[in-house]
């Protein structure tokens, strides 16, 4: 307990450090934004690692293997390949066009008002869904951890969303990248160790750990039941369990190169190249990551086992609760000291991506048209936005409570970034007949759908026995109108019927012209934003 | 450093070079030859994750058939899945100094005096 307490300060003392030191070097909004642009290829695949290895990633994904086996583990191949759409498809335009936001790029030839203010809303909607699922992590976390300690679940939630805030209001995206190559950094090495301690557990013998895993014994509904963990079938089953596959593959694809808090970090690189190469290098250390993730969560299957992992901590607390049985207490602390790291660097990169876009998309561009009326007006609306924020999602994490599953929660983020935001930016880039109507529909379209339905979805609404209680039980006690969990499947298609039947009912003759503009930009980087010189 | 705008000076002084660039050979050249590589590569890519996530949800009995002791199809194609993302990130990153070069003649043929680099 006082290791994990000692490492963790570590971590915090030295994040601050470097806050106050991108304090001093921060001035003008490029700097504050964009890191003046001048992060490295391997710094931003660090950095775009550390965003997207989230607490859900490392706590919800092992669980949730540790407990359904090969259906949990599709999540961890749903986790890596979308960074195939950002390499082929979104890093190098995104880069050349923009400047700050994905709305940046939306609104290049079509009219900026409406397309900001609703990219916005969508960046501020998936942004809190998981920032919510962070701070989620960071509270069970504390509960497992310092119980006796007198810290809380709400301590720790306020206690995380006071540092990030610190982070992001001083330091700005220098000291939110920095934070996160660090973590990425613990992250990587600690999977790995953690990794290695498994395969021992076993002498290295892959074929017995396999093996292990094939004969997990577990009790449901008060029967003793043995299940090969790496059959299919645990979560998804009939009737509705292929389509909720599906489903959720789409969100995959699509909803990473849709993330708001993602596409920024491709702003902080010097040129179309570099951001390029950081995707590779993310690519090499998230699909490393993810493919252990698969040994971690049948590891803690088979060394802990189900029955265990749902009695004591939930789902959340395998991987800690893991390395506590391999490696002692001392590796209990260590590692969840690195899932504290994890969570702040985490939210660290939402809230600066949700107040950027605030201060940027909707109050520069929407509410002042494109106009700073004092110098610095941006960077400080954008700092008073991390502020509102930051408190609104510690208030819901707070009434949420500790038991929601935070990869559930960080699935419903990328919903919405692949039902909003993912259509409209590959149509703006890719259709030159594209209108400023068709991305309006398909923004408001996709948000809506993927809240609605996930509302009327088996998430929301369900029938509990007499005994469920607290947050475990369903906030609607009705059946389900929609019966998947995941609404990708019929939410990223309508996002793209509502872009494209809007954009066929009207022509828009002005960014038809600019189209040309657009793609030479998008390929050759001419014109693109460049590198603060110093 | 702060920068009031993406769009530098010289396409307010010619608002035309967008088109002729667009309408080059060399650019439509560079955007074939993109295509050629990242449009098939999107849909082998993307067409193994459906099919993975089909044969899960569809034929569960073909991927829990074993192959390696208890390692089955289904894990063996969430392997190869990682395996080829990487194979085709390697790829890309080789075929893109291409695509760089290519870029780097169109821009050398941009009458441009501004140009920092």
């Amino acid at each position: 307990m006082t290791i994990s307490l000692a490492v963790f300060l570590a971590f915090v003392a030295s994040t601050l450090a470097i806050t106050y030191w991108a304090a001093k070097r921060s001035r003008g909004a490029s700097a504050y934004f964009a890191a003046g642009r001048r992060i490295t290829a391997w710094q931003n695949g660090f950095a775009v690692s550390g965003d997207f290895m989230s607490a859900a990633s490392f706590l919800g994904l092992i669980g949730l293997i540790a407990l359904q086996g090969f259906d949990g583990i599709l999540y961890s191949v749903g986790g890596f390949v979308a960074f195939v759409t950002i390499l082929l498809v979104v890093a190098e335009p995104l880069r050349n066009i923009g400047k700050y936001t994905m709305g940046d790029v939306l609104a290049y030839r079509l009219r900026p008002r409406p397309v900001r203010a609703l990219a916005a809303l969508t960046t501020l909607t998936s942004a809190m869904f998981y920032m919510i699922a962070q701070m989620v992590g960071a509270g069970a976390l504390v509960n497992l951890l310092l119980a006796d300690s007198g810290i809380t679940y709400n301590m720790a939630v306020v206690g995380v969303g006071a540092l990030m805030i610190i982070y992001v209001i001083f330091g700005g995206m220098l000291a939110t990248t920095w934070v996160q190559i660090i973590k990425a950094m613990l992250l990587s090495a600690c999977a790995l160790v953690l990794t290695v301690l498994v395969l021992k557990h076993f002498q290295f013998h892959l074929i017995d750990f396999f093996a292990a895993a094939s004969q997990i014994v577990f009790h449901q509904q008060g029967h003793t039941v043995i299940r090969d963990f790496l059959q299919p079938g645990l979560r998804y089953h009939p009737p509705h369990g292929a389509l909720d596959l599906i489903s959720l593959s789409l969100i995959f694809a699509f909803g990473t190169a849709g993330l708001p808090h993602i596409l920024v970090k491709f702003y902080t690189v010097p040129d179309a190249k570099t951001a390029r190469h950081s995707v590779v290098w993310a690519m090499v250390l998230i699909g490393s990551f993810y493919v252990m993730t698969t040994i971690l969560g049948l590891g803690a299957a088979i060394v802990i086992g189900p029955d265990s992992i749902l009695a004591h901590g939930g789902t959340n607390m395998a991987g800690p609760r893991l390395a506590q049985a391999l490696g002692g207490d001392i590796f209990l602390a260590l590692v969840s000291a690195v899932a504290f790291a994890t969570i702040l660097a985490v939210v660290a990169g939402l809230m600066i991506s949700a107040s950027t876009s605030f201060a940027h998309d909707f109050w520069i561009n929407v509410v002042h048209h494109g106009r700073e009326r004092a110098p610095g007006e941006s960077v400080l609306v954008a700092r008073m936005a991390a502020l509102v924020v930051g408190a609104a999602s510690m208030v819901i994490a707070i009434l949420l409570g500790p038991t929601s599953n935070v990869l559930i929660l960080a699935t419903f983020g990328m919903a919405v970034a692949a039902s909003a935001n993912f259509p409209v930016l590959a149509l703006s880039i890719f259709w030159r007949r594209f209108t400023t109507a068709g991305a309006v529909a398909g923004l408001s379209v996709g948000l809506l759908a993927a809240l609605a339905l996930i509302v009327a979805g088996p998430a929301v609404m369900g029938v509990d026995p007499p005994g469920v209680t607290g947050a475990a039980r369903h906030l609607v006690q009705a059946q389900p109108w929609f019966p998947l969990e995941n609404v990708g499947i019929a939410s990223v298609p309508l996002g793209f019927l509502a872009a494209i039947a809007a954009t066929l009912l009207g022509k828009e003759p002005e960014a038809e012209r600019k189209f040309n503009e657009l793609i030479v930009r998008a390929h050759t980087g001419l014109g693109a934003e460049k590198a603060a010189a110093h | 450093m702060n920068r009031t705008a993406g769009a530098s000076s010289h396409d307010k002084s010619d608002p035309t070079q967008w088109d002729r660039i667009a309408e080059s050979k060399e650019f439509k050249d560079l955007v074939a030859v993109k295509k050629a590589f990242i449009i098939p590569g999107f849909i082998f890519f993307f067409g193994q994750y459906l099919g993975l996530n089909l044969l899960v949800g569809y034929a569960p009995r073909v991927a829990s058939v074993r192959v390696v002791g208890t390692i089955n199809v289904g894990y063996l194609i969430v392997l190869l899945q990682f395996a080829l993302g990487w194979l085709i990130a390697a790829l890309y990153s080789l075929i893109a100094a291409k695509f760089d070069a290519l870029t780097k003649d169109i821009l050398a043929r941009v009458d441009h005096g501004e140009r920092a680099d």
